[in-house]
C-alpha cells in the first residue's frame, strides 16, 4: 500500500473520530448505540486491515489475531450476561 | 550461530564449528562460552537442558506439594486433629492445590512439551530459544516467590481459587495471598511466554513433509495446551491484577460495602481456571496417545478422532467455566446453558477413551511400567470423568458442592488422569533423554503402589463427601461420624494410609533414578521399537538432534522407516534403527548452527520477584526491579539471538549474514 | 556453500517469519487482557457509592483530542515501517520520532486526566468506577509507554546500525504493537467515553 493510501485510511479514520465525537453534542436517538459501536468496529478493522496489514498478510495470522478477539468477546460477554449486564 | 557452550560429543561429529571466543555484542555482558559445569545449564538455550531444568524443578515441586499432602492426611486422619491448627492447615491445602497444579503438573507438561516438540517435529531447537530459557527461570522465580511466604508470616490461604471477598485483607490479613497473587503472575508470564513460542515452533519449524496430520500425537495435544495457555492466561492476569491492587493500594473490586460483586472473581478465575483443567490433563492424553500404540504394536486407532476432539475438548472447554459456579447464584438460564455445555464436554473425552481402548483391542500388548501407568489413566481417568459428569448435572452438584465427592473427583482426573500420564511418560522416555532404562522391577513396584494408593486415597473421599464431608474443614469430630460402612472414621483413616502408600511409590521412583544413574543399563537405540521422529537421533540426542533433518512422508515416520508392508499386507522390519542412524550419520548435514547461549534471560527472570517484592513492601524497590527488567530487556534486544560470524575464530562464511539484530527470541 | 534453510535453527516451514507469527500470538492473548478490563469497566461503571461519577469528570473534549492524536500517531507509525521497508534510515528515524512524540502527547494528556480527576475528589479507592477506570485506562497508559521506550530505543539502534533498512523486521513488529494499542483506545474511547452510564 502507499503512504497516499495510508494517509487516505488516516483522513476516514479521523473523519468517523468526528461522527463519533458529534454524537455527544447530537442526539442520535435510538440510533445512538448501533451507530457508535458500528462506527468503532469499522476504525478497529481498518486499523487492522490496513495499518496492521492483515488483509494482505498470511492468513494465519488473521486466524491467531481474530481467535483471540472472538474468544475474548465470547467469554466475557457471556460473563457480563450472567450478572445481567445487557437487560437494562 | 555454532555450538559454543555444548561439550563436544563422543564420537566423531560429522561436522567442525570453530572454537568459539567471548562475542563483543552491543551487549555489557559477554556472551557465556563455558562448555561444562553450572554454566553450560543455567545459560544455557537447549531446549533439551531447559526441558531436563522445568522437570527437575517440577520434581522438586511434585515432593514439596506431597508433604504438604500428607501432612493434609495425617491431620484429618483421626477425629479432633492436633496435627495442624486452623491456620496453618487452611495455608496447608492452598499451598498443596497451588504447587501440584502450578508448580508440578504445568511445568512438568512444560518439560515434555519443550523437551520432545522439537525432537517429534524435526527441528533443532524451539523458535525462540532464549525466550524459552527466559520461561524457565520465569517459572523457578514465581515458584519460589510463592512459597518465600512461608518464611515471611504465613502461605497464602483462601483456597487455591482465592474466592473474593475471603482472598481481602480482612480475612487474609498476612502477605500470604500478595506473595501468591504475584508469584503466578510471574509463573503466568513464564506460561505465556513459552506458549508463544511453542506454538509457533510448532506451526513453523515442522521438518519438511511433516503436515499437521502427520504430525506425532502428543505434540499435537501439547500444540492444543498451548493455545489455552496463550487465551488463559491473560484471563487470570486481570484477575490476580485486581486481587492485587485490592490489597497493595486501596482498589475496592472486590469490596463489597463499595457495591462490588464478589462473583466478578470467580468468573474470571474460572474462565481461567477451567481451560486449565484441560491445561493439565492434555499433555498427558498426549503421552498416553504415544505409548499405548508403541507397546500394542498398533497405529493408534483412529488418530484424527484423537487429534479433532483434543482439539473439541479445548474449544469446548472455554464454555464450561461457570459449572464450577452453580450453587453461587447465577440464576436458572445461566445454570441450565452451563449444565448443558459440560455434558457436551463429555463426548469429546470419551471419544479419546473408546480410541485408546480400541489402540489396545487385538494387539500384542507388552506389559511395560510405562503401558501400565498408560492403561492405568484410561481406567482411573473415566472413573474421575463419570463422576464429572455427575457434577454436570446442576441439582446433584448444588448437593455435592463443597464436598470431598468434588475432592475425589479432581483428584481421580488429575492424580489418575495428569500424574499417571506424566510417570508413563518418565518410564517410556527415560532412555531417550538419559541414554539409560529405568529399572522395570522397581518401576512395576513404583506403578502398582502409586495406582493402588491413589485408590485408597481418592476412593473413599466419595464415600466422605456424599456423607457429608465438607472440604477445607480442619477437622471432623467423632460425634457427627456416622454409623458401619459410611463411618467417616474408617473411611478418613484409609484414605490416610493411601496417602502414604502413594508416597512410597514416590519414593521408589526416586530411588529407581537414583539407582537408574549409578548402574543403570545403557539404553539401546530403540528400546521400545518406537514409532515417532524423536527416536531418529541418538540416546540421549545430540545436541543438533538431527544429522539431517529428515523429511517425512508418513504419520509414524519412524515406524514406516523400519518397516515396510509385504505381498500380504504384514509389516516386516526391514531395518534396525542402528541402520537408520549410521545412515543418518553417513549423510549428515556439513554445517549446523545453533543459536548461542546468553545471560539475558536469567537477568530479565531476575527483575520479575524483585519488582514484585518491592509491590509488596517498599515501591522504591519495585521500582529498582522495574529497572533491572529494562536493562534486561535492552540487553536482550541488542544481542543477536546468534552470535555475529566475526565473533568466532577464525570467522565463518559471512556471505548470506548480514548480522541483523532481532529484537525477539 | 549453504542455504538459509539448514543455515540456523530458525528454518521456517509455512515461509512466515517466526517473530511475526508470536507478536500475532501476542496480540491475540492481548485481546483478552484488555477484554477482561474493559469487562470489569463495564460491570462496575455504575457504581458510584462515593464520590464523582463518569459523566461529572469525562471531558470529552479533551479527551477527544487526545484520542485524535494517538490515532494519527498511528499513521506516523506506519509510514515508518513503510520508510524502513524502502531502506530510508532517515525517514524512518523522522517518522519514528514524531510517533513517539505523539504517543507522549497521549501519555501527557492522560497524566492530566488522571491529575484533574484527582483534584475533583477521584481517587484510585474511591469507588468501584474510580478503580476500574484507573486500572483500565491505566494499563493502556503503560502499554503506550512501554511502546514509546522502544520507539526510542529503535532510534538509537538505528543511528548505530552498519546496513540501512536492517532493522525493518523489527519495526514492524513495534508498529503491530502501536497499532494495537491504537485499536485497544479506539475501544476504549467509545465504550468508556462516549457511551454514558
Amino acid at each position: 500500500m502507499s503512504n497516499a493510501g495510508y494517509v487516505r485510511i488516516a483522513l476516514i479514520l479521523g473523519f468517523i473520530t468526528a461522527l463519533e465525537v458529534s454524537t455527544y453534542y447530537v442526539d442520535f436517538g435510538p440510533l445512538f448505540l448501533p451507530a457508535l459501536l458500528i462506527m468503532m468496529s469499522i476504525k478497529f478493522v481498518m486499523v487492522v486491515s490496513y495499518f496492521m496489514h492483515l488483509k494482505f498478510d498470511n492468513k494465519l495470522f488473521s486466524m491467531m489475531f481474530y481467535a483471540g478477539l472472538i474468544l475474548a468477546i465470547g467469554v466475557y460477554s457471556a460473563a457480563l450476561a450472567t450478572f445481567k449486564f445487557f437487560l437494562n | 550461530m555454532a555450538i559454543i557452550e555444548r561439550p563436544a560429543s563422543n564420537v566423531a561429529l560429522p561436522f567442525v564449528d570453530a572454537p568459539v571466543t567471548a562475542s563483543s555484542t552491543f551487549g555489557v555482558l559477554k556472551r557465556p562460552v563455558a562448555a561444562t559445569g553450572w554454566k553450560s545449564w543455567v545459560f544455557t538455550v537447549d531446549h533439551k537442558k531447559i526441558g531436563i531444568m522445568y522437570g527437575v524443578t517440577a520434581m522438586f515441586f511434585f515432593v514439596v506439594g506431597g508433604i504438604e499432602a500428607l501432612l493434609i492426611r495425617l491431620q484429618l486422619a483421626a477425629p479432633n486433629g492436633k496435627v495442624l491448627n486452623a491456620d496453618v492447615y487452611n495455608q496447608m491445602f492452598t499451598m498443596h492445590a497451588t504447587t501440584m497444579v502450578f508448580l508440578f503438573v504445568m511445568p512438568m507438561a512444560a518439560a515434555f512439551a519443550n523437551y520432545f516438540i522439537p525432537l517429534q517435529i524435526g527441528a533443532r531447537d524451539v523458535a525462540f530459544p532464549r525466550l524459552n530459557a527466559f520461561g524457565l527461570w520465569a517459572l523457578i522465580s514465581g515458584g519460589i516467590f510463592v512459597n518465600l511466604a512461608w518464611f515471611l508470616g504465613g502461605a497464602a490461604d483462601g483456597g487455591w481459587f482465592m474466592y473474593a471477598p475471603n482472598s481481602g485483607p480482612v480475612f487474609s490479613p498476612t502477605h500470604g495471598v500478595d506473595f501468591w497473587a504475584l508469584g503466578l503472575q510471574i509463573a503466568g508470564i513464564a506460561s505465556l511466554t513459552g506458549a508463544i513460542n511453542l506454538i509457533v515452533t510448532v506451526l513453523n519449524m515442522r521438518a519438511p513433509g511433516m503436515n499437521m496430520m502427520r504430525m506425532p500425537i502428543f505434540s499435537w495435544m501439547a500444540l492444543i495446551v498451548q493455545f489455552l495457555l496463550l487465551f488463559a492466561v491473560p484471563v487470570i492476569t486481570v484477575a490476580l491484577f485486581l486481587l492485587t491492587f485490592q490489597r497493595n493500594f486501596g482498589a475496592t473490586f472486590f469490596d463489597v460495602s463499595a457495591g462490588a460483586d464478589p462473583l466478578l472473581w470467580q468468573h474470571l478465575f474460572w474462565i481461567f481456571g477451567h481451560p486449565e483443567v484441560y491445561i493439565l490433563v492434555l499433555p498427558s492424553f498426549g503421552i498416553v496417545s504415544e505409548v499405548l500404540p508403541v507397546f500394542s504394536r498398533k497405529p493408534l486407532f483412529g488418530y484424527p478422532f484423537v487429534v479433532f476432539s483434543g482439539a473439541a475438548i479445548g474449544f469446548v472447554g472455554w464454555g464450561v467455566w461457570a459449572h464450577h459456579m452453580f450453587a453461587s447464584g447465577l440464576g436458572p438460564v445461566s445454570v441450565a446453558v452451563f449444565s448443558i455445555t459440560t455434558m457436551l464436554i463429555a463426548v469429546p473425552t470419551g471419544v479419546k477413551i473408546v480410541n485408546w481402548t480400541l489402540t489396545l483391542w487385538g494387539g500384542k500388548l507388552w506389559f511395560t511400567t510405562a503401558m501400565k501407568f498408560s492403561i492405568a489413566l484410561i481406567v482411573l481417568f473415566t472413573v474421575g470423568g463419570l463422576s464429572g459428569v455427575t457434577h454436570s448435572v446442576a441439582p446433584s452438584d448444588t448437593q455435592q458442592t463443597d464436598t470431598y465427592y468434588i475432592v475425589a473427583h479432581f483428584h481421580y482426573v488429575l492424580f489418575g488422569g495428569a500424574v499417571l500420564g506424566l510417570f508413563s511418560g518418565f518410564y517410556y522416555w527415560w532412555p531417550k533423554v538419559f541414554g539409560k532404562m529405568l529399572s522395570e522391577k522397581i518401576g512395576t513396584w513404583n506403578f502398582w503402589l502409586m495406582a493402588i494408593g491413589m485408590n485408597l486415597t481418592f476412593g473413599p473421599m466419595h464415600i466422605l463427601g456424599l456423607q457429608g464431608q465438607p472440604r477445607r474443614m480442619y477437622i471432623w469430630t467423632e460425634a457427627r461420624s456416622g454409623e458401619g460402612f459410611f463411618n467417616l472414621g474408617f473411611w478418613n483413616l484409609i484414605s490416610s494410609i493411601g496417602a502414604f502408600v502413594i508416597a512410597l511409590g514416590v519414593l521408589l521412583f526416586l530411588i529407581n533414578v537414583v539407582h537408574t544413574a549409578r548402574k543403570g543399563e545403557k539404553a539401546p537405540l530403540d528400546p521400545w521399537d518406537a514409532r515417532s521422529l524423536e527416536w531418529l537421533t541418538t540416546n540421549p540426542p545430540k545436541e543438533h538432534n538431527f544429522d539431517v533433518i529428515p523429511t517425512v512422508h508418513h504419520l509414524d515416520e519412524f515406524f514406516h522407516r523400519k518397516y515396510k508392508e509385504d505381498e500380504n499386507g504384514a509389516m516386516v522390519k526391514l531395518k534396525s534403527a542402528e541402520d537408520i542412524m549410521a545412515e543418518q550419520e553417513r549423510n549428515a548435514d556439513a554445517h549446523i548452527h545453533l543459536p548461542s547461549p546468553s545471560y539475558w534471560p536469567l537477568v530479565l527472570a531476575f527483575g520479575l520477584p524483585v519488582t514484585a517484592y518491592g509491590v509488596i513492601f517498599s515501591v522504591p524497590l519495585a521500582i529498582f526491579g522495574g529497572i533491572i527488567i529494562l536493562f534486561g530487556a535492552f540487553g536482550w534486544g541488542l544481542e543477536p539471538a546468534t552470535a555475529k560470524p566475526s565473533d568466532y575464530d577464525p570467522p565463518i562464511n559471512t556471505g548470506d549474514h548480514s548480522g541483523e539484530v532481532v529484537a525477539v527470541g | 556453500m549453504h542455504n538459509e534453510a539448514d543455515h540456523n535453527a530458525h528454518g521456517s516451514s509455512s515461509g512466515i517469519s517466526n517473530i511475526k507469527l508470536g507478536m500475532w500470538l501476542f496480540l491475540g492473548s492481548e485481546c483478552l487482557l484488555f477484554g477482561g478490563l474493559i469487562s470489569t469497566y463495564m460491570l462496575y461503571r455504575g457504581r458510584v457509592s462515593q464520590g464523582p461519577t463518569p459523566s461529572q469528570v469525562f471531558d470529552i473534549p479533551f479527551t477527544s483530542v487526545s484520542s485524535f492524536v494517538l490515532l494519527m500517531s498511528s499513521l506516523t507509525m506506519v509510514l515508518a515501517v513503510s520508510s524502513a521497508a524502502k531502506k530510508d534510515d532517515r525517514g524512518t528515524t523522522l517518522w519514528l520520532v514524531v510517533t513517539a512524540l505523539l504517543g507522549a502527547t497521549f501519555v501527557g494528556g492522560q497524566v492530566y486526566e488522571f491529575t484533574a480527576f484527582k483534584s475533583e475528589g477521584l481517587g484510585f479507592g474511591t469507588s468501584l468506577f474510580s478503580s476500574s477506570f484507573y486500572t483500565l485506562t491505566g494499563f493502556h497508559g503503560v502499554h503506550v509507554t512501554v511502546g514509546i521506550i522502544m520507539l526510542m530505543a529503535m532510534v538509537g539502534i538505528i543511528q548505530r546500525s552498519e546496513f540501512p533498512g536492517s532493522k525493518a523486521e523489527t519495526i514492524e513488529m513495534i508498529g503491530l504493537y502501536w497499532h494495537f494499542v491504537d485499536i485497544v483506545w479506539i475501544v476504549i474511547f467509545t465504550l468508556i467515553y462516549l457511551i454514558p452510564v
